[in-house]
C-alpha cells in the first residue's frame, strides 16, 4: 500500500482535481454505497464521505469509506467534532488509516438542532482547527495528542473546509491561513453560486500567498429546480444563492429545471478553471450522483488521470 | 447571577402531590432578580397552589418564607424552624440552593420549584442572556471579553464556523454569532491579531468534565 492518495498525487502533479460526494445510507445497506461508487468511479479522483451530515444518523463515514475502497473508489473521509471527543476522534483516525483511508476532511459539523435528533448532547471538545493539527502531528511527528509515539502512525492527506460566503468576510482569509498553519493540505469550499464573492475571496487568498500553500477545490452543486435554489438560499446554513440564479432557474419551465441547473454548474466550472488559485473542483451532487459523469464529461475533465 | 425560571404549575402540583404541609422557600438574591424565586414569586405561587388544590377539593397547608440566600448557611438557619414544621420544602432557589437545604436537613424532602438555566445577566428588563459556563479557566482576555465557550453554539476557539451569516448564528436567527461579536470588538480594540494565532485545545479538567469541583480556601477556613 502506498501512503500517497490519488488525490494528493494528482494535485501534486499540478493537475486539475475533481472530487465527488457520497452520503452514506440511513441504514446498513451497502448496496447504496456500491451504486453511488459505480456512478462516480472513473469520473472523480476521490469521493467525500459525509459524517452524519446535517446531524442525521447515517452509517459512519469510516465504515462507508471502507466500503467505497472495496468498490474501487478513493474516499475522503469527513470527520466532524460535534459527536466525538478527542479520545474517540483520534482512535477513529487510527482505525480509518488501518482500513486504508488516506484522505480526511476535518470539520466542525452542522449543529445537532438541524438534525433528526435535536435532543442530543453535542461534544465540541476540540474544534476543527485542533483536529487538523492533531492529524498533522500524527503524520509529521508520529504522535497522538498526548505526545505518545504511535506504532505505525496514520499519514493522511489533510483537508479542511472554507466558506467564502460566511461572515465576517474579512476574517475568512485569516481563518484560511490559520487552517493551513494548523495542517490543511487541501481545502474544499462551500458550493459556489455567487461567483463575484468567491472571486474576491480567492483573490485575497492569492494576495496573501495562501493559494501557493494549499490546494483549493472549489465546491459546486448542480441545482435541480428553482425550489431547490430557494431552499438552499433560505434553509441551508452558510449558503449564498444570489437572486439572479434563482430568477434564472424560475425562468425555465419546470421540466427544464434540471437541465438549466447543470448548465449553470458547467458555466461555474468553466469560470473556476480560469480562476487563479483554484486547483480543482468538488462536485456535491446531493442524491443526484447519476449526473456527475455527465457534468465531468461536459466540462471536458475526462478521462481522469489515475483511473 | 444565576438565572432561573419557575417550573410550570402543573409540574409543581405533581411533585408536591404527596405532601400535606409545604414550605415554599424563596431566595432573595439571584432568582429574585430574575423574577423566579423572590418573596413576590413565593406569594404568587402559594396562592396558585392553594387555588388549584381547592378546585380539586384537596387539602394542603402552605407556609411561605424567603431568605436572603439559600446557598449560605447563616441564611439557611433562619429558615430552620419553619423547615422543621413542614413535611416538604419547595425551594425556589437555584439548584445549588435546593441542594444546600437538602444537605442540612437530611430528613426533609426538598423539591425544586424552578429550572436553573444559566449564569447570565439581565440584558434588558425581562431579557436574560447566558454569559459564562464556569469553565474554571477564564480565557476572556484573548476573546475581547466575549466568551466563545458559552456564546458560540459550537464552543469554537479558533474563529467562526461556516454557518455565521449577517451576524447571526447558524442555529437560529435569534442568536447572535459570538464570533462576529468577538471579531467586531477586537477590531475596535485594535487587537484582531489575537485571532491570528492558534489557540490550543481547551483543558476541560477545570470544568465539570473533571468531575464535581470543590474550591478550598485555606486562608478562610475556621
Ligand atoms: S472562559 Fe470560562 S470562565 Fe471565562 S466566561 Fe467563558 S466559561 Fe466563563
Ligand atoms: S455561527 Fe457563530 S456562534 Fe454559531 S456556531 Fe458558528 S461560529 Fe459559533
Amino acid at each position: 500500500m502506498t501512503n500517497i492518495s490519488n488525490l494528493q498525487k494528482i494535485l501534486k502533479e499540478g493537475k486539475f482535481a475533481v472530487t465527488g460526494e457520497c452520503g452514506p445510507p440511513r441504514g446498513a445497506n451497502t448496496q447504496i454505497i456500491n451504486k453511488k461508487a459505480n456512478l462516480l468511479k472513473g469520473y472523480v479522483d476521490a469521493v467525500n464521505v459525509t459524517d452524519n451530515q446535517t446531524a442525521i444518523v447515517r452509517m459512519s463515514s469510516i465504515a462507508a469509506s471502507a466500503h467505497l475502497i472495496k468498490a474501487g473508489c478513493e474516499p475522503v473521509m469527513q470527520m466532524v467534532v460535534r459527536d466525538r471527543n478527542r479520545i474517540s476522534l483520534q482512535s477513529d483516525i487510527l482505525g480509518a488509516w488501518s482500513l486504508g483511508i488516506k484522505n480526511i476532511l476535518c470539520l466542525s459539523g452542522d449543529h445537532q438542532t438541524f438534525g433528526s435528533q435535536p435532543d442530543a448532547l453535542n461534544v465540541f471538545d476540540i474544534d476543527s482547527m485542533h483536529l487538523l493539527r492533531t492529524v498533522k502531528n500524527m503524520r509529521d511527528e508520529g504522535k497522538d495528542m498526548s505526545g505518545f509515539n504511535l506504532d505505525d502512525p496514520p499519514r493522511m492527506f489533510i483537508g479542511a473546509a472554507a466558506n467564502p460566503f460566511a461572515d465576517p468576510f474579512e476574517y475568512r482569509v485569516i481563518r484560511l491561513a490559520k487552517k493551513i498553519d494548523a495542517g490543511a493540505d487541501f481545502i474544499q469550499t462551500q458550493c459556489i453560486y455567487n461567483m463575484d464573492r468567491f472571486t474576491k475571496w480567492i483573490k485575497l487568498a492569492h494576495e496573501e500567498g495562501l493559494t501557493e500553500k494549499v490546494y483549493i477545490l472549489a465546491g459546486v452543486t448542480p441545482l435541480k429546480s428553482s425550489g431547490m435554489a430557494k431552499y438552499m438560499k433560505n434553509k441551508v446554513a452558510g449558503m449564498d444563492v444570489p437572486e439572479s440564479v434563482i430568477k434564472r432557474m424560475e425562468g425555465v419551465p419546470k421540466e427544464k429545471g434540471a437541465e438549466e441547473g447543470i448548465k449553470i454548474c458547467l458555466e461555474t466550472i468553466a469560470k473556476l478553471r480560469e480562476t487563479k488559485g483554484v486547483h480543482g473542483i468538488h462536485i456535491m451532487a446531493i442524491e443526484w450522483e447519476e449526473k456527475v459523469a455527465e457534468i465531468v464529461q461536459k466540462a471536458g475533465l475526462t478521462p481522469r488521470p489515475l483511473s | 447571577m444565576i438565572v432561573g425560571e419557575q417550573k410550570p404549575i402543573t409540574e409543581i402540583i405533581e411533585i408536591i402531590a404527596p405532601y400535606k404541609q409545604l414550605l415554599i422557600l424563596g431566595c432573595g438574591t439571584c432568582v429574585k432578580t430574575c423574577f423566579a424565586g423572590g418573596e413576590d414569586e413565593v406569594a404568587t405561587l402559594a396562592s396558585m397552589i392553594r387555588l388549584a388544590f381547592k378546585k380539586d377539593s384537596k387539602e394542603i397547608k402552605i407556609a411561605e418564607q424567603t431568605v436572603e440566600r439559600q446557598c449560605e448557611n447563616e441564611f439557611i438557619q433562619e429558615a430552620a424552624q419553619n423547615i422543621a414544621k413542614n413535611d416538604a420544602i419547595l425551594s425556589l432557589a437555584c439548584g445549588a440552593g435546593v441542594q444546600a437545604i437538602a444537605k442540612r436537613f437530611p430528613k426533609v424532602p426538598v423539591l425544586p420549584g424552578i429550572n436553573t438555566t444559566f449564569i447570565g445577566i439581565q440584558e434588558q428588563h425581562g431579557i436574560f442572556t447566558e454569559e459564562c459556563q464556569g469553565c474554571g479557566n477564564c480565557g476572556l482576555a484573548t476573546f475581547g471579553a466575549i466568551c466563545p465557550i458559552t456564546r458560540c453554539s459550537k464552543k469554537l476557539l479558533n474563529g467562526p464556523c461556516g454557518g455565521s451569516q449577517n451576524g447571526k448564528c447558524e442555529v437560529n436567527a435569534n442568536i447572535e454569532c459570538a464570533w462576529q461579536l468577538i471579531i467586531d470588538r477586537l477590531t475596535q480594540l485594535g487587537q484582531l491579531s489575537n485571532l491570528r494565532t492558534y489557540i490550543p485545545p481547551k483543558n476541560w479538567r477545570t470544568s465539570i468534565s473533571g468531575g464535581p469541583r470543590k474550591l478550598i480556601r485555606e486562608d478562610h477556613i475556621i
